[in-house]
C-alpha cells in the first residue's frame, strides 16, 4: 500500500474557547476523490484553510507528498502541488478571465521578476490559460472582466484558476455553492472528468455531487471526523444518516 | 549619578507620557471602534489649546478656561464627525487619511485667521505657579505635577467608564464587533459620534494642559500626532490599556533619551562622535523603539482580543 | 502612422499635456515670462515623484505615508556630495539611487510585514525618523537646509546651469519614468503587484510569495522618487528637512489620488492640478489653505477616481 498523498494527523485549532478543529485525522490516497461533509459550523472551511496554509494549526501535522508541510506558507504549498478554490468566490475582479487564469499559470512558470516584456503577449502564459478556460466552459468569456461574470461562471473561474496550476491535489470548498440545478450538474460532470489528472478533496453540501464524485467520504462534526469510509459505507451508516443525512433530506 | 536629574527627568517623562495618553486614547478608540484613521486628531488638541486660551484670557481663570473649553472641544469634535467624517467609515483607510489631512490644512489656517498669527500664550494659573518640594530636596514644577495628577485621574476615569459602565460595555462591544452591536438595536451612529467626541475632548484636554507651557500655535498638532500614532501602534490598536502603558514608556524613553543618551554615548564613543550622534539618535530613539516592538509583535503590545 | 496617434480621449489628454510641457520653454520665451518654465520644471519633478508613488500606491495598494523621504534622500545626496566638493553627476546620481535603494530595502523589509493602519503609521514614523536625523545634522544646515552652490556636472556638453538643458533633462526623465512604468505595469512583475492589490490571499494561494515582489516594487518606487529628488536639488540649489516631512508625503499621496490612482498618466495630471491649484489659490489669499483643505476633502468625498476618472472607466486595467 503506497503512502497516502495527504495525511492529516491529530489536527487542532482553537479560536478563543472554541475548538474549530478537534483532533482531526484524515488520509487521501494518490488519485482518490475524497469528500468532506458535515453540518454548518463543523469546521470544514477551517480545515481547508489549514491545509492550504492560510491558517496554522495549534497542534497536529499535515504531510503531503511525503513531506511535512504543517508550517509551510501558502505559496510553498501551492508549489508542492496543492491548489485550492474558495467557497466565497475569490478572483481578481478587475482582470479578465484570461488574465485571472494566466496569473495562475504565471505563479508556476518560474519567478516573476520580469519587468519588461508584456505579460499579456506571452504565449507561455496565454496558451495554457486559454486551454483551461475552454475546458471549464468559459472559453467564450475569456475577455470579460471577472467581476462582470454571472455567479455560476465565477465558480467555474475559481476551478479554472486552481486547475491552471497543474496541482496534484485540488482542495475544492463548495464548488457548486449558490449554483442552480443545471449549472451544478455541469460542474459535477466536469469535476468527474478530472479523474486521473489529480486527486481531490471536496467540501460539499450537495449530496448528489458528493455521491457522484467521491471514492471515500469523511463526515465532520464539531471539528472531528466521526465517520470515514467509502460512499456505500457512509450511506449505510445509520448514525450518519440520522445525524446528518437525515437532516439534509 | 545625578539622582536629582534622573528623578526630575522621570517625572518629565511621566508628564509627557500622560499627555500622550490623553491624545492616544481618543485615537485608539476611533481606530479600534470605527476603524477610522484620524490624522486630524492633532487639530482637536490644537483647538483645545486655543479655546482654553481664549476663555482663560477672557475670564481671567485657567480653571474656567478648561471647564468651559472642554464642552467646546467636545462639541467641535462631534460637529466634525457628523458633518464630514461620518460618510467615510465605510471607505478605505486611505480615504480617511486624505480627508483628515485636508482637515488639518484647514484648521491650521483657520486658527491663524481667527486668532493672532503667532498664537496665544497664557500665564501659569497662580495656584500652580511655582514648585513643590519632593523627596531628596527636589523642587518640581507644581503645574507639571498637576498634569500628571490630572492625567492619571482621567486615565482612571476612562478605565472606569470603559470597564464598568454600560456605555463602556457598548464601546468595547463596538470595538470587537460593530455589526453585532448594531444588530442588537444600539444606535451605532450615536455611539460612534460619542466615541469621537470623547476622543476629541481628551485630546483637547491635553492641549489645555500643555497651554501654559507651550502656548497655543498653528501646527502644534502635527508635532505631537506622530508620537501619538507611535503610542497607539505600539500599544495595540484599539487597546486603551495598551495606549496607557505605551504612552508612559514612550514619554520616558523620549525624555530620558534626550537627557541621558549623550552621557551614555560618551562612555562608548569619542567626544566628537558622541556630540554629533547624540541629538540625532535621541530624537530617533522612540522610532527605533517602535520598529523593534513591531518587529517582535506586529500587532502591538496589548492588541484587544477580537 | 495611425499607431502613433492617440487612440482615446485619455491618450489625447496625456499627449496634449506632455506637448505643453515640451513646448513650455518656447511659450515662456514668447510671452516673456521665464517664470513659467520654472513652475513647469517643478511640476514635472513632482510628477515624477507622483508616478513613483503611484506604482506602489495606485497599482500596488501600499499606502506609504513616508514616500517623500526618498525625495529628501536624493536631494541630500546631491547636497552633501556637493558640500564635500563632489560635483560630478556620474558620482552623485548613482550614489543617490543606491542609497535610496538600500533605505527602501531596509524600511520596506520592516514595514511590508505589517498591514493596513500599521503600515501607514510605520512608514510615517520611519520617514519622520529620517526627518529628525536631517534636522539634527548641524553640519548640513539642520532646519535651515543646505545650500547647493554647484549644480551636478553632467559633462558631454550638457550644462545644467543652462535653463534649457536643465528643463529638458527633467522632461526627459519624466518621459523615461512614464515609459518605464508602462512597461513595468504590463509585465509579469506588474501583474503580480496588481494582483496583490486586488486579492492578496488569492495570490498567496496561487503560489506567489508576495512579500518579495512588494518589496521589489517598494525599492523601485523609492529609487524613482530619489531621482526626482536629485533633479529637485538641481533646480532649487537647495535641500532642507522639509522635503522629508510626513506632510510632504501626504501631498504626494494627494497628487496620486487627485490624478486617479492606478492610471498611467494620472499622477502627472494630479501633480499638475495640485500645483496649479495651489499657485492660483495662493494668489488670491495667503490663507489659501482654508480653501485647499476643504477642496481635498471634497475630492475624497465626491470625486474619488480623480482626473482619470473623468474619462470614464478604463477598458483594461492601466
Amino acid at each position: 500500500m503506497s503512502a497516502p498523498l495527504l495525511s492529516v494527523t491529530g489536527l487542532h485549532k482553537h479560536f478563543g474557547g472554541i475548538a474549530a478543529t478537534d483532533g482531526l485525522s484524515l488520509e487521501i490516497a494518490d488519485g482518490e476523490f475524497h469528500a468532506l461533509i458535515g453540518p454548518n459550523g463543523a469546521g470544514k472551511t477551517t480545515l481547508i484553510a489549514q491545509l492550504s496554509g492560510l491558517l496554522l494549526p495549534d497542534a497536529g501535522s499535515i504531510r503531503f507528498a511525503g513531506r511535512d508541510i504543517t508550517d509551510w506558507p501558502a505559496a510553498a504549498r501551492a508549489h508542492a502541488g496543492l491548489a485550492r478554490s474558495f467557497q466565497l468566490t475569490s478572483v481578481f475582479n478587475d482582470f479578465t478571465c484570461l488574465d485571472n487564469v494566466a496569473l495562475a499559470v504565471q505563479a508556476h512558470a518560474g519567478h516573476s521578476f520580469r519587468l519588461w516584456a508584456p505579460a499579456r503577449d506571452d504565449p507561455a502564459l496565454r496558451e495554457p490559460a486559454r486551454r483551461v478556460l475552454d475546458e471549464v466552459g468559459l472559453g467564450e468569456r475569456a475577455d470579460v472582466l471577472a467581476g462582470n461574470l454571472a455567479h455560476g461562471e465565477q465558480r467555474q473561474l475559481e476551478i479554472a484558476m486552481a486547475l491552471a496550476t497543474s496541482p496534484r491535489l485540488l482542495l475544492l470548498d463548495e464548488p457548486t455553492a449558490g449554483m442552480g440545478g443545471a449549472d451544478s450538474e455541469r460542474m459535477t460532470a466536469y469535476l468527474q472528468s478530472l479523474r486521473g489528472r489529480c486527486s481531490m478533496l471536496l467540501v460539499e453540501h450537495d449530496m448528489d455531487a458528493v455521491f457522484a464524485l467521491a471514492d471515500r467520504i469523511t463526515v465532520l462534526v464539531y471539528g472531528r471526523a466521526v465517520a470515514s469510509g467509502t460512499a456505500q459505507e457512509i450511506r449505510a451508516n445509520a448514525e450518519v444518516r440520522q445525524a446528518y443525512l437525515g437532516e439534509d433530506d | 549619578m545625578d539622582w536629582v536629574l534622573l528623578i526630575e527627568q522621570c517625572l518629565n517623562g511621566f508628564q509627557l507620557g500622560v499627555l500622550l495618553f490623553l491624545i492616544a486614547a481618543g485615537l485608539t478608540l476611533t481606530f479600534g471602534i470605527m476603524d477610522f484613521v484620524n490624522l486630524a486628531h492633532g487639530s482637536l488638541y490644537m483647538l483645545g489649546a486655543f479655546f482654553c486660551a481664549t476663555l482663560t484670557l477672557w475670564t481671567d481663570s485657567f480653571l474656567l478656561g478648561v471647564l468651559l473649553g472642554l464642552p467646546a472641544v467636545l462639541a467641535a469634535g462631534m460637529l466634525i464627525e457628523v458633518t464630514t467624517l461620518r460618510t467615510l467609515y465605510q471607505r478605505h483607510h486611505l480615504d480617511h487619511v486624505l480627508a483628515t489631512f485636508g482637515l488639518i490644512l484647514f484648521f491650521n489656517e483657520l486658527v491663524q485667521v481667527i486668532w493672532p498669527l503667532d498664537g496665544l500664550r497664557v500665564p501659569f494659573p497662580p495656584a500652580f505657579d511655582g514648585s513643590v518640594p519632593l523627596i531628596l530636596g527636589i523642587e518640581y514644577s507644581a503645574f507639571r505635577l498637576l498634569i500628571i495628577v490630572v492625567g492619571l485621574a482621567v486615565a482612571a476615569g476612562l478605565w472606569f467608564l470603559v470597564a464598568r459602565t454600560r456605555i463602556g460595555m457598548l464601546v468595547r462591544a463596538g470595538a470587537a464587533n460593530p455589526a453585532m452591536v448594531s444588530a442588537l438595536g444600539v444606535n451605532i451612529r450615536l455611539l460612534f459620534t460619542f466615541v469621537f467626541g470623547l476622543g476629541a475632548a481628551l485630546a483637547g484636554l491635553a492641549g489645555m494642559l500643555v497651554l501654559p507651557i507651550l502656548g497655543a500655535n498653528s501646527g502644534m498638532g502635527e508635532q505631537i500626532i506622530i508620537l501619538a500614532f507611535v503610542v497607539v501602534v505600539v500599544g495595540g490598536i484599539g487597546s486603551i490599556r495598551g495606549a496607557f502603558i505605551a504612552a508612559l514608556v514612550t514619554g520616558l524613553i523620549d525624555t530620558l533619551g534626550r537627557s541621558f543618551l549623550d552621557v551614555l554615548l560618551l562612555a562608548f564613543l569619542p567626544t566628537n562622535a558622541a556630540e554629533a550622534a547624540g541629538p540625532a539618535l535621541s530624537s530617533m530613539l522612540i522610532y527605533i523603539f517602535m520598529v523593534v516592538v513591531l518587529f517582535l509583535r506586529p500587532q502591538g503590545l496589548f492588541p484587544p482580543g477580537r | 502612422m495611425s499607431a502613433l496617434l492617440p487612440a482615446s480621449p485619455r491618450a489625447w489628454f496625456a499627449a496634449v499635456v506632455l506637448a505643453l510641457c515640451a513646448a513650455m520653454p518656447v511659450i515662456a520665451g514668447a510671452i516673456d515670462e521665464p517664470y513659467y518654465m520654472d513652475i513647469f520644471a517643478r511640476m514635472m519633478i513632482w510628477a515624477i515623484a507622483a508616478v513613483s508613488l503611484n506604482l506602489i500606491l495606485g497599482y500596488g495598494g501600499m499606502i506609504s505615508f513616508g514616500h517623500a523621504l526618498y525625495l529628501g534622500l536624493g536631494g541630500y545626496t546631491v547636497g552633501i556630495c556637493s558640500y564635500y566638493g563632489i560635483d560630478s553627476a556620474l558620482v552623485q546620481w548613482p550614489l543617490a539611487l543606491v542609497i535610496a535603494a538600500l533605505v527602501a530595502l531596509a524600511f520596506g523589509a520592516i514595514s511590508l510585514r505589517t498591514r493596513g493602519v500599521y503600515f501607514i503609521m510605520i512608514t510615517m514614523a520611519l520617514a519622520q525618523m529620517v526627518y529628525f536625523l536631517a534636522v539634527s545634522a548641524e553640519e548640513y544646515g539642520s532646519d535651515d537646509g543646505l545650500v547647493i552652490y554647484t549644480r551636478s556636472e553632467l559633462g558631454g556638453g550638457f550644462d545644467l546651469n543652462e535653463p534649457l538643458h536643465l528643463y529638458y533633462t527633467i522632461f526627459g526623465c519624466l518621459l523615461l519614468a512614464l515609459y518605464f512604468t508602462r512597461r513595468l505595469v504590463a509585465s509579469r512583475f506588474g501583474m503580480v503587484i496588481r494582483g496583490v492589490q486586488s486579492n492578496e490571499t488569492r495570490m498567496e494561494t496561487l503560489g506567489f510569495a508576495t512579500l518579495r515582489y512588494r518589496l521589489a516594487a517598494f525599492v523601485i518606487a523609492g529609487v524613482m522618487c530619489a531621482a526626482a529628488g536629485v533633479l529637485s536639488a538641481n533646480v532649487e540649489k537647495f535641500v532642507s528637512p522639509d522635503a522629508l516631512h510626513w506632510t510632504r508625503s501626504g501631498e504626494l499621496i494627494f497628487m496620486v489620488v487627485l490624478g486617479g490612482m492606478g492610471s498611467l498618466f494620472g499622477p502627472v495630471a494630479g501633480a499638475l492640478a495640485f500645483w496649479l491649484l495651489a499657485e492660483v489659490l495662493s494668489r488670491f489669499t495667503e490663507h489659501w489653505h482654508l480653501v485647499f483643505g476643504p477642496f481635498l476633502l471634497l475630492v475624497i468625498l465626491f470625486a474619488r477616481s480623480g482626473i482619470d476618472g473623468l474619462f470614464g472607466t478604463r477598458d483594461d486595467a492601466g
